[in-house]
């Protein structure tokens, strides 16, 4: 589409009173809360697995649009228009994912006479495809990662080249794939050895042994430029966001702005970003990523043709509604405000609440979400400082079917420091119950010195690893809080008033005694004896207000004190702190600014519920789909071996051989859905 | 309602002489349960573990619902009073929840004895099966005893409230749908057999538990059979071949989980229904009652005090107050239960004796629980009060409290002496727990007054024999019926030979009572008749 029938649809100015949004989860409830203050009606879409969703019991209107798949449900252009139809919708919010960068979707709609909130389908197109839309950026003058990419091999005009983008360079097979063939080379009296070799391995790996040189970023920060453009020939930018954290190329906690930006940086970004948007004719929001060099330098990676999951954290810099932005722009407005009226106040973090668990490979969780709170007064927060933008509410049930993520956490601060304090407080106020979280996970991170210090890059999660995923110790004050928050927490949990129902060991002229066993959750089956569990013993006298407690060798005193929401304070030889403290299932849950801990608890003076068998059995860790079977029954496996392989939410996860043996029997087949829990085969292990 | 204030100051001398001298005796009585509660003594513990048998106090823990509250009757039952020492009489008794539910404990201490049963062993298992038809309450005994104590089987076996009583008890009870749980944890033998065959369910533990009505001793000298004890009566016996058993148990934590599951198997609802208020701790500090009360009987104070530091917010709505003031009546709750407060504020006067008798009625009317505060010395005397009928007007108290179907609990908080000790519910009139503070006092009179009286006699017989008596000798014959008083008249002495169920620190006394309350729960508050009051 030409700049021209832009011009000319500009005209038509296209009023609408009723919007769909094609999506699910907080993007869904998001859109629909800006749509509703603008006065629009709201339809949602769902599949069979969100027929209770929140972004449905949310909406004015909502239409099945097919079973749990998303192929057959939110992929389903042919539904969603049809649902469409029948609500009388004048315009579609695609969200993010799903249809939001799908072109025939976008041109179904123009068929449809339906108006899509987002850009026309050869601007989508023209940034689909990733070599056209760099050759057409570098017409427009945005800067590309310096490069050769061409057909003349000869060995000097590599070195040459190589020279030209200056190093480090990295060396890729032009057929390469999988690490292999690619080398960082540091300077030119290396480059002719390195090449050599690369070309040696591309041959052996893909028959091919053509090379193309790349600048090697060593600490390239993922900086992304928000964008917009009317129908008007305007445009703008809204800014910058810093999304260097990243986590095997998915974002975790994104920033506005970028620290350390410059003004002449910011608006030659900007202006490269406008440039780039304007050169594909681009109407709506936008997002133009850059890779950020160490040196100032910054490089264009690719456009986002919608609206970006960390959309808020320019919201909250800018206090402008973007989806707000969106929908008038596709009414044939304006763009509400001109570039010289956009400033930035303050400082916005935002962290990705996602339904997996960091300590299991981000394993992703499903199941019923008891409690999903934020508990702003506990925590001595105000809400104009924190927004949480979810999908979920206490009560509902995390599906395997789609992102795992559940929501996202949203501060704004005065500066970056108070943002990120903010932020930590705020991790450390929601109340997630039920599935497990990446919460623990985003508090490392975010209280981690290196995030704290700006040593930021995309390579930062995979850097420290050491410390974000360390083994956890846990001090004498933790074990000693998570007891009497433990005993706390079962005597809030009792329903009856009865003096019966307390638990802190009532004996007749005799301290009360409390013995609790506290480990890592992950040790769960350690036994009273052993070292991974710890034994708390805590005696009080009748009318005395403080616990003695003895943990190993070492004594202490301690008592606690309920605060407002879920907050208490815990004193330890007089030395008080304040907690969040909170309970899913067995595990006690305390969270302050400085991070999350959580201990399994249990009283050391329960049965022992008996000698459970070694179990011969392989049950499915969560819900999911099994994708292939890896042997045949009956045939000698070794311990370790793969056995059968699950899906769920886009990862695998394969079941492996827990001892020497054979399996005697797989109770699914290839394509059988499965619930957690369900035992996926009998093994019959070695004597 | 309106809220009790206080005149107390803590800063006072009297106050912290007071508080020191109370802290003493509860240290001490804390020290005291504190060996009683080691049983028989490590050797005999470690003999007893060693065979993988749990400590009576363990499987108690291990059979109660986690972390809550057991309530052990009598701890210090023959205390000081046989030969050799026999902590808390060798067996442990109270009630703790199980399964949510509250039920009775019987538990015997092998290390005590082997378990064998003294007469007051017997006499407080009998009262712990009192206390638990009272309340309705299951009951679970945790066996493992050699049965009577032989040396003394004259006390222990032919009358009424002996051993065979018990056997009586659990037909009767379990006559009442009160349910009987047995746990065969050791010995069973001779009369010691009908525990587990009188039960409703019975457990056996492997190896451990025998039942038999005759040993391997006596059946070989009976009829020259030779057998083992297990081949005699174990658990395999019982749990496949005789059928006295009911479920079979590979160790002591196992057995005590199955008997946790027989009690969440009973159905069981509670039948007492109270307005219910939601519990509220006192607004005064419980602490400050040992400077309060102190030891010393003869200082007075304000009942009212006391009962600030017991009930729910330091609520308590006083009835007839400017009546009868030595008596204090009125409405309070504790624990959210809603009780009726009779509480000693001097010497029991006409007025207070009907006064008492008046409230007595109205709680048993409402069907409110009664809490007897017990500080009394006794009913005024004299001519003017015996022409005006105190006597008549005592015995109206007596009878309401006699009568009263209602809940009754009674704490000694100071002296019991004499009639007061009828018209304040003593263990006669059968309050469904009584307990004492040690510093109280129990005994027909007190130690002084019973030697002026005496003294008085001797005077008396003297002066008709025409002979002097010097104050010297009156003091040094009125010497020893004191120390006797003083002696006989002690907590320790009286919880030793279950005069009461037990001896408690000040500070639990609200806890205990609520606790209490709650297992009265289980019963259904009954109707009242009251007997002829005498106009």
């Amino acid at each position: 589409m030409s700049h021209t029938s832009v011009t000319e649809n500009a005209a038509r100015k296209t009023p609408f009173d009723t919007l769909l949004v094609a999506n699910r989860g907080e993007i869904a409830c998001r859109v629909m809360r800006t749509a509703r203050r603008m006065g629009l009606k709201t339809v949602a879409v769902y599949s069979d697995a969100d027929a209770t969703a929140r972004h449905v019991r949310e909406a004015d209107e909502a239409v099945r649009l097919g079973p749990a798949a998303a192929r057959e449900s939110y992929l389903n252009i042919d539904a969603v228009i049809e649902a469409a139809k029948r609500t009388g919708t004048g315009a579609i919010h695609p969200g993010y994912g799903f249809l939001s960068e799908n072109g025939s979707f976008v041109k179904a709609l123009e068929e449809a006479g339906i108006t899509f909130v987002g850009p026309p389908a050869s601007a989508i197109a023209a940034m689909g495809d990733k070599s056209a839309a760099k050759a057409r950026m570098a017409n427009a003058g945005v800067p590309l990662v310096p490069g050769y990419h061409g057909d003349n091999q000869d060995d000097a005009l590599l070195r040459s080249e190589a020279d030209k983008i200056g190093y480090p360079v990295m060396l890729k097979a032009s057929a390469g794939g999988g690490g292999k063939g690619m080398r960082v080379v540091e300077s030119g009296d290396v480059f002719q050895a390195a090449l050599d070799g690369c070309r040696r391995e591309s041959k052996a790996a893909f028959g091919d042994d053509r090379m193309l040189i790349e600048k090697y970023l060593v600490q390239p920060r993922h900086v992304e430029v928000q964008v917009f453009c009317d129908r008007h020939g305007n445009g703008v930018y809204l800014f910058e966001r810093d999304c260097s954290v990243q986590r095997r190329h998915q974002k975790v906690i994104e920033e506005a702005p970028a620290p350390g930006m410059t003004a002449e940086l910011r608006s030659a970004m900007g202006d490269a970003a406008v440039r780039a948007a304007q050169e594909i004719g681009y109407v709506g929001a936008g997002t133009v990523e850059f890779l950020l060099d160490i040196d100032g330098s910054f490089y264009f990676m690719e456009m986002n043709t919608r609206l970006q999951v960390e959309h808020p954290v320019t919201e909250m810099i800018t206090g402008q509604d973007l989806v707000e932005w969106q929908l008038r722009v596709a009414m044939g407005e304006p763009l509400p405000c001109t570039q010289d009226e956009l400033t930035i106040t303050g400082h916005s973090f935002e962290a990705r609440i996602y339904a997996e668990d960091p300590d299991q490979d981000f394993l992703p969780a499903t199941g019923l979400l008891t409690r999903f709170a934020l508990d702003l007064e506990g925590a001595g927060l105000s809400a104009d400082q924190v927004r949480l933008d979810s999908g979920v509410e206490s009560g509902d049930t995390v599906s395997m079917h789609y992102d795992p993520m559940l929501a996202k956490l949203i501060v704004h601060g005065a500066d970056r420091d108070a943002a990120l304090a903010t932020l930590n407080r705020a991790l450390a106020a929601l109340d997630v119950q039920g599935v497990v979280t990446n919460r623990a996970f985003l508090m490392r991170l975010a209280t981690h010195p290196g995030f704290k210090n700006v040593e930021l890059d995309t390579r930062f999660i995979e850097r420290n690893e050491a410390t974000l995923f360390a083994p956890r110790t846990y001090s004498m004050e933790a074990y000693a809080s998570a007891a009497l928050i433990g005993l706390h927490q079962l005597a809030q949990e009792c329903e009856s008033d009865s003096p019966w129902d307390r638990h802190d060991g009532f004996r007749l002229n005799a301290p009360h005694t409390i013995r609790i066993a506290l480990c890592d959750p992950s040790d769960v089956q350690a036994s009273d004896k052993d070292d991974a569990v710890v034994i708390v013993e805590g005696k009080r006298n009748a009318g005395e207000a403080l616990w003695n407690l003895t943990i190993g060798d070492d004594t202490l005193t301690a008592s606690l004190q309920p605060l407002t929401g879920d907050a208490v304070a815990v004193t330890l030889n007089g030395h008080r702190r304040r907690l969040q403290a909170r309970r899913d299932g067995h595990v006690v849950v305390m969270a302050d600014p400085s991070g999350e801990t959580r201990l399994f608890w249990r009283r050391i003076d329960a049965i022992d519920h008996g000698h459970h068998e070694a179990e011969s059995t392989l049950t499915a860790p969560m819900n999911g789909t099994v994708v292939a079977l890896l042997v045949e029954p009956g045939v000698a496996v070794e311990k370790g071996m793969p056995l059968m392989v699950m899906e769920a939410m886009k990862m695998e996860h394969t079941m492996t051989a827990p001892a020497d043996g054979s399996v005697e029997t797989f109770h699914f087949q290839a394509g059988d859905t499965v619930n957690q829990g369900a035992v996926l085969l009998d093994f019959a292990a070695n004597e | 309602m309106s809220s009790i204030s206080t005149q107390i100051n803590p800063r006072s001398d009297v106050f912290q002489a007071n508080e020191a001298s109370m802290l003493g005796e509860v240290n001490k009585l804390r020290e005291l349960t504190a060996a009683v509660a080691q049983g028989g003594g490590s050797k005999a513990r470690e003999r007893h573990e060693s065979r993988g048998k749990l400590f009576v106090r363990d499987r108690i823990d291990h059979l109660i619902d986690e972390g809550s509250p057991f309530l052990e009757f009598s701890a210090l039952a023959a205390h000081n009073i046989y030969d050799s020492e026999i902590p808390a009489a060798g067996v442990v008794t109270g009630i703790g929840r199980v399964s949510g539910v509250e039920c009775v404990i019987v538990a015997n201490d092998a290390t005590v004895k082997g378990g064998t049963y003294f007469p007051l062993t017997v006499k407080k298992h009998i009262r712990a099966q009192e206390i638990a038809r009272k309340h309705r309450l299951p009951c679970i005994y945790l066996v493992d005893s050699g049965g009577a104590f032989l040396p003394r089987q004259d006390e222990v076996f032919p009358d009424r409230d002996h051993f065979g009583r018990i056997f009586y008890n659990q037909a009767t009870m379990s006559a009442e749908g009160i349910p009987q749980i047995a746990v065969v944890m050791g010995s069973c033998t001779a009369g010691g057999a009908y525990v587990p065959a009188m039960a409703d369910e019975s457990i056996i533990v492997k190896e451990q538990g025998t039942i038999f009505l005759g040993g391997p001793p006596l059946v070989k000298a009976a009829t020259g059979e030779s057998i083992s004890a297990e081949d005699l009566g174990g658990a395999d016996v019982h749990a496949k071949v005789s059928g006295v058993a009911d479920h079979y148990a590979e160790n002591d934590a196992h057995a005590l989980q199955l008997a946790r599951a027989c009690v969440s198997r009973l159905n069981w609802q509670k039948r007492g229904k109270l307005a219910m208020q939601a519990p509220k701790p006192p607004k005064l500090d419980p602490a400050e009652l040992y400077g309060i009360v102190g030891t010393d009987l003869k200082k007075p104070y304000d009942v009212r005090e006391v009962i600030g530091r017991i009930v729910d917010d330091s609520d308590f709505d006083e009835f007839k107050r400017y009546y009868g003031e030595t008596l204090v009546t009125g409405f309070a709750h504790i624990h959210g239960f809603p009780v009726g407060i009779v509480a000693n504020n001097g010497v029991l006067f006409s007025e207070s004796a009907v006064k008492g008798a008046h409230f007595i009625e109205l709680c048993a009317q409402r069907k409110i629980p009664l809490i007897f505060l017990q500080n009394i010395t006794g009913f005024m005397v004299g001519s003017k009060y015996e022409h005006e009928g105190i006597a008549k007007h005592g015995a109206k108290l007596v009878t309401a409290v006699a009568c009263a179907k209602v809940p009754k609990y009674t704490v000694l908080i100071g002296g019991s002496f004499g009639a007061g000790n009828y018209g304040m519910c003593g263990r006669a009139y059968d309050p469904n727990l009584l307990f004492m503070w040690p510093n109280a006092r129990i005994s027909v009179m007190g130690g002084e007054q019973a030697a002026g009286v005496l003294a008085q006699v001797k005077r008396e017989q003297h002066e008709r024999e025409g002979r002097e008596w010097s104050k010297e000798e009156e003091e040094a014959f009125k010497q020893p019926t004191r120390e006797q008083y003083e002696h006989q008249g002690h907590p320790y002495y009286a919880s030793a030979r279950l005069w009461d169920d037990g001896v408690i620190d000040p500070l639990q006394t609200r806890d205990v009572l609520g606790l209490s309350l709650a297992a009265a729960m289980n019963a259904e508050v009954e109707e009242t008749r009251f007997g002829v009051f005498r106009m």
